[in-house]
């Protein structure tokens, strides 16, 4: 009866919304793992704040809200807080995370200002973004899951065709560098690939929650595996299921805002992995430790045993 | 082949400066072919630099580097490299097989993945460094004197003709240390030339047969015998050096 | 200027001052991105604790939010300690999951709780003066004011009681373990009193531009100085110049003011990252302009002086050939040449050039170094 009443309820707009936050899930999912297995997975949260101005700026510009144009505005504003983040390392003794909270907060603060500017002008096109600063999946129009359809498509497409230059490039870059590989070029493609997928899902999470959307999947997925491609796939289908978990349940009562909903399902699957994932896991850890201690105890015993043999 | 008379390796007049700190002071050297060649110095005088400049990793800011008289973009595929351990993140998700196959990219060109060849090129390196057992192993849970193997292993599938090793030696057990410096040694006896960066001076007697003594400039460079001497040493270490065997 | 307008300035000001104290350390220890992962991790907290208080401005809620603070520290760490999880995404798993919590929480109960998300991010200054702290029915001023004030005077009190303990923790925890000084317990202390000051400055800027006036005001004074002291005082000289100008900005045009400060905190770190002498973007371009020609003369005569009575000198040391060995530019080489000549380093003798006393000692001296 329960599944019946259900199966009603999924209607046209949860099938875009779900079928919207199953393609960011699996974009932002793969490319995730990028980040994370180069340490950089807080450079995501920088560039989701930093996006912010160029969403503003685009739509100051040309006063529309075709996707494709603000996505564009994100992108290079994105780019532009990732390379201010470098130059400021590069250029003074500022450390990492302090240039990277600096450009963080700052551009957001920017794009608060040309934000509150645009409702000052009253300009009656302006509902709406806000959405990239909260999220809401709930928004998400055909023409979005298009948008991000193509979009994630040729970031993913380009990630495949690279696939042993991206890897190599984040094992081991001087190697990559020493048998030829562009490796600045190579650098310069995977941060765009990731701004990428960041833009695209800052209508469905918003700027804060963004960078959790690149984090989780690939964090749960390390713990099933130790091969990158299953890694990948495991990353893009946890974030793919993590976005149609939470769209449905979100839809399924009231006050259950999507956006958080995507992330709590996604950091569930973290604790998860992380408590019972074979191998990596804590308890499968536990398991081991308490093998080892034991056979060390023998071992031990053993040990202890002898030299008494020895003086008898 | 190449010429007989030709250098493997010509670095004339190099200099190479981080932001505005000199590291290498013109730096001449010359490296023969089929020499197993180690470089030598206290911390920071450059070795890891040297290497990464005669690699075209960094970019020098005087000098020339030259590979068999070409330069070192169009003799890429004939250096192998094997950099320092500690430079790669071990807990990267992949296993020893294809941490060795990674050798095989630059021949392979752009996009072309690595097929069955290439992997039966990596079991026979793996077999040459004693890993064969551990294709499929995790490469987190290899020992510092395995993951060093498995590097080495790498560097051989490159099938190159002069190998370019930082500190290979650094932080692996004995047998290990013995089992590399054999091949290395075997390496050389098919006129390979073999430049390794080397810390330990009790061996360099041991395993090299031509030496350069580098401190931010080249203090000397030869065959061991006429150049790995006292004098030599105290000027590369500033006369710290009372505990070199007598020769 | 009207009463109101002054609050909102004085209370910018004490924030971003309360702000900045801590933020020395952060940016010191490298731990700026915990304060981003606090100030969103403690909603949860806030809302809790408005449930139990119904009072947002309860001193509860700073204390409640104060120990969520504290707990997302605990849990980022425990993370890490499984070494499953790398730190970076360790504070970027644990952040979102806590903020969601709190979104949640509050739409779940929106009907019965007055907080609104947008005031939680994005912090509306211009409204801070609005609830009046009032003592025996007569109006005392803002609360913010109160609560900023406090927050003000407890972190500086941690400061000057813990300096010699705070220092030692930051540049040398090691040896502070020997001294028999607690490092956790300095380490705690501090994010304590990070979680507090944002929890108290979040109504006014947001939990987001909190980071700002954490961050900007120390990463600023690190260009400037390298003295701990100076660092703090200068830390919170521009975090008031950021307030004010910030404000000043904002009123004209009617934006948000918190947004405005952040903008000029980025502002003027860029202007003190141009001009401010030794570490600045026009200091380190005119040195390297000068540098770039000394070096080149130092690395000629090193050249002539490796080449000196060597058979090959005469080849190396001839000017025309000059610029291939050394892979230069001819007109680079040409110039650097005559630089040298003009510094009295090397003389010419037809075609080539020779060494002169001078230009050997600084070879000499440039490779002993």
């Amino acid at each position: 009866m329960d599944n019946f009443l259900f199966l009603t309820r999924i209607d046209y707009t949860l099938i875009v919304v779900s079928l919207g936050a199953a393609l960011l899930g699996t974009v932002s999912g793969a490319l995730g793992t990028y980040a994370v297995l180069r340490r950089q997975s807080l450079l995501g949260d920088a560039i989701s704040h930093a996006a912010l101005p160029g969403i503003a700026v685009a739509f100051l510009l040309t006063g529309s809200k075709t996707p494709l144009i603000l996505v564009f505005g994100a992108a290079l504003a994105g780019w532009l807080g990732a390379l201010a983040i470098i130059s400021i390392v590069r250029l003074t003794r500022i450390k990492y995370d302090s240039a990277l909270a600096l450009v963080l907060s700052t551009f957001f603060g920017i794009g608060l200002v040309l934000y509150s500017l645009i409702q000052r002008s009253g300009n009656a096109n302006q509902a709406g973004l806000d959405t990239f600063i909260f999220g809401q999946a709930a928004t998400i129009l055909k023409r979005d899951v298009i948008t991000i359809g193509i979009l994630g498509g040729i970031a993913l497409i380009t990630m495949l065709i690279l696939w042993k230059e991206l890897k190599l490039l984040i094992f081991d870059e001087g190697f990559a560098a020493s048998i030829g590989f562009p490796t600045r070029l190579l650098d310069i493609l995977l941060t765009s690939l990731l701004v990428i997928a960041i833009v695209l899902g800052l209508q469905a999470v918003g700027a804060v929650l963004m960078s959790a959307m690149l984090i989780a999947p690939a964090v749960a997925a390390r713990q099933w595996t130790n091969k990158l491609n299953l890694m990948v796939l495991l990353a893009a289908a946890f974030g793919a299921f993590a976005g149609v978990s939470g769209t449905i349940i979100s839809s399924s009562t009231t006050g259950l805002p999507t956006g958080p909903m995507i992330i709590l399902c996604a950091t569930l699957f973290v604790g998860l992995s992380i408590v019972f994932a074979p191998n990596r896991g804590l308890i499968w850890d536990t398991i081991r430790q308490r093998k080892n201690r034991r056979s060390l105890k023998i071992a031990a015993g053993r040990l202890l045993e002898e030299p008494q043999q020895e003086s008898e | 082949m190449q010429a007989l008379d030709s250098k493997a390796i010509e670095v004339t007049d190099l200099t190479v400066a981080y932001q505005e700190t000199p590291v290498l002071w013109d730096i001449d050297l010359d490296v023969p072919p089929g020499v197993l060649l180690a470089i030598v110095g206290p911390n920071g005088a450059g070795k890891t630099t040297l290497i990464k400049a005669i690699l075209g990793l960094v970019r020098p800011a005087a000098g020339n580097v030259l590979i068999y008289n070409k330069p070192y973009v169009t003799q890429r595929r004939i250096v192998g490299y094997v950099p320092q351990r500690g430079s790669v993140d071990w807990d990267f998700p992949t296993n020893v097989l294809d941490v060795v196959m990674m050798g095989r990219y630059g021949a392979l060109g752009w996009i072309k993945r690595p097929g069955n060849r290439d992997r039966e090129l990596a079991m026979h390196a793996l077999e040459k460094v004693g890993m064969e057992n551990y294709t499929t192993r995790q490469i987190s849970q290899l020992s510092g004197g395995q993951q060093q193997r498995v590097f080495l292993a790498r560097a051989l599938v490159q099938d190159a003709t002069i190998y370019l090793m930082d500190e290979p030696f650094q932080g692996v057990d004995a047998t290990t240390e013995r089992a590399i410096i054999s091949l290395l040694q075997e390496l050389r006896e098919n006129g390979k030339t073999v430049v390794v960066v080397h810390h330990d001076l009790q061996t360099v007697t041991d395993y090299f047969d031509w030496v350069t003594l580098l401190n931010i400039r080249r203090i000397a460079s030869g065959p061991i015998e006429d150049t790995f001497t006292t004098e030599n040493l105290r000027e590369t270490y500033g006369g710290r050096v009372a505990f070199i065997k007598n020769r | 200027m009207q009463i109101g307008n002054l609050e909102i300035i004085l209370i910018a000001v004490t924030t971003a001052s309360a702000c900045a104290l801590p933020g020395v350390f952060l940016v010191l220890r490298r731990m700026t991105l915990m304060s981003d992962a606090i100030s969103h991790a403690i909603l949860p907290g806030i809302v809790l604790a408005f449930f139990l208080t119904h009072n947002l401005s309860s001193p509860l809620l700073i204390l409640a939010a104060g120990a969520t603070g504290v707990l997302t520290v605990v849990f980022v760490e425990l993370l890490q300690k499984t070494k499953l999880v790398k730190e970076d995404a360790a504070i970027g798993l644990t952040f979102p999951a806590l903020f969601s919590i709190g979104v949640i929480l509050i739409s779940r109960h929106a009907s019965n709780i007055h907080l609104d998300i947008d005031a939680v991010l994005l912090g509306e200054l211009a409204y801070a003066p609005l609830n009046r702290l009032k003592v025996f029915g007569s109006d005392i001023g803002p609360i913010s004011l109160y609560v900023m004030g406090g927050l003000l005077i407890l972190n500086l009190a941690f400061i000057l009681i813990f300096y010699k303990e705070l220092k030692l923790a930051t540049f040398d925890a090691s040896l502070a373990v020997t001294l028999g000084l607690s490092p956790v317990l300095i380490h705690y202390g501090l994010m304590t009193l990070v979680s507090m000051t944002t929890v108290g400055a979040f109504d006014a800027v947001g939990s987001i531009l909190v980071v700002a006036l954490i961050v900007g005001p120390p990463v600023t004074a690190y260009l400037m100085t390298d003295s701990l002291s100076r660092m703090l005082i200068l830390s919170v000289i521009i975090g008031s110049v950021n307030a004010v100008t910030g404000y000043f900005l904002a009123f004209p045009l009617d934006v948000s003011i918190a947004g405005s400060i952040a903008v000029m905190t980025l502002l003027i770190f860029v202007t003190v990252f141009m001009i401010v002498p030794n570490r600045g973007l026009i200091a380190i371009a005119r040195r390297h302009i000068r540098q770039k020609w000394e070096f080149a003369q130092t690395m000629l005569v090193i050249h002539l002086f490796n080449h000196e009575g060597l058979p090959e000198a005469e080849a190396e040391s001839e000017i025309a050939h000059l610029h291939e060995h050394l892979q230069w530019e001819p007109t680079f080489a040409s110039r650097v040449v005559r630089y040298a000549l003009n510094n009295r380093y090397v003389s010419q003798n037809a075609a080539q050039l020779i060494l002169t006393d001078r230009g050997r000692t600084i070879a000499q001296r440039a490779l002993v170094q």
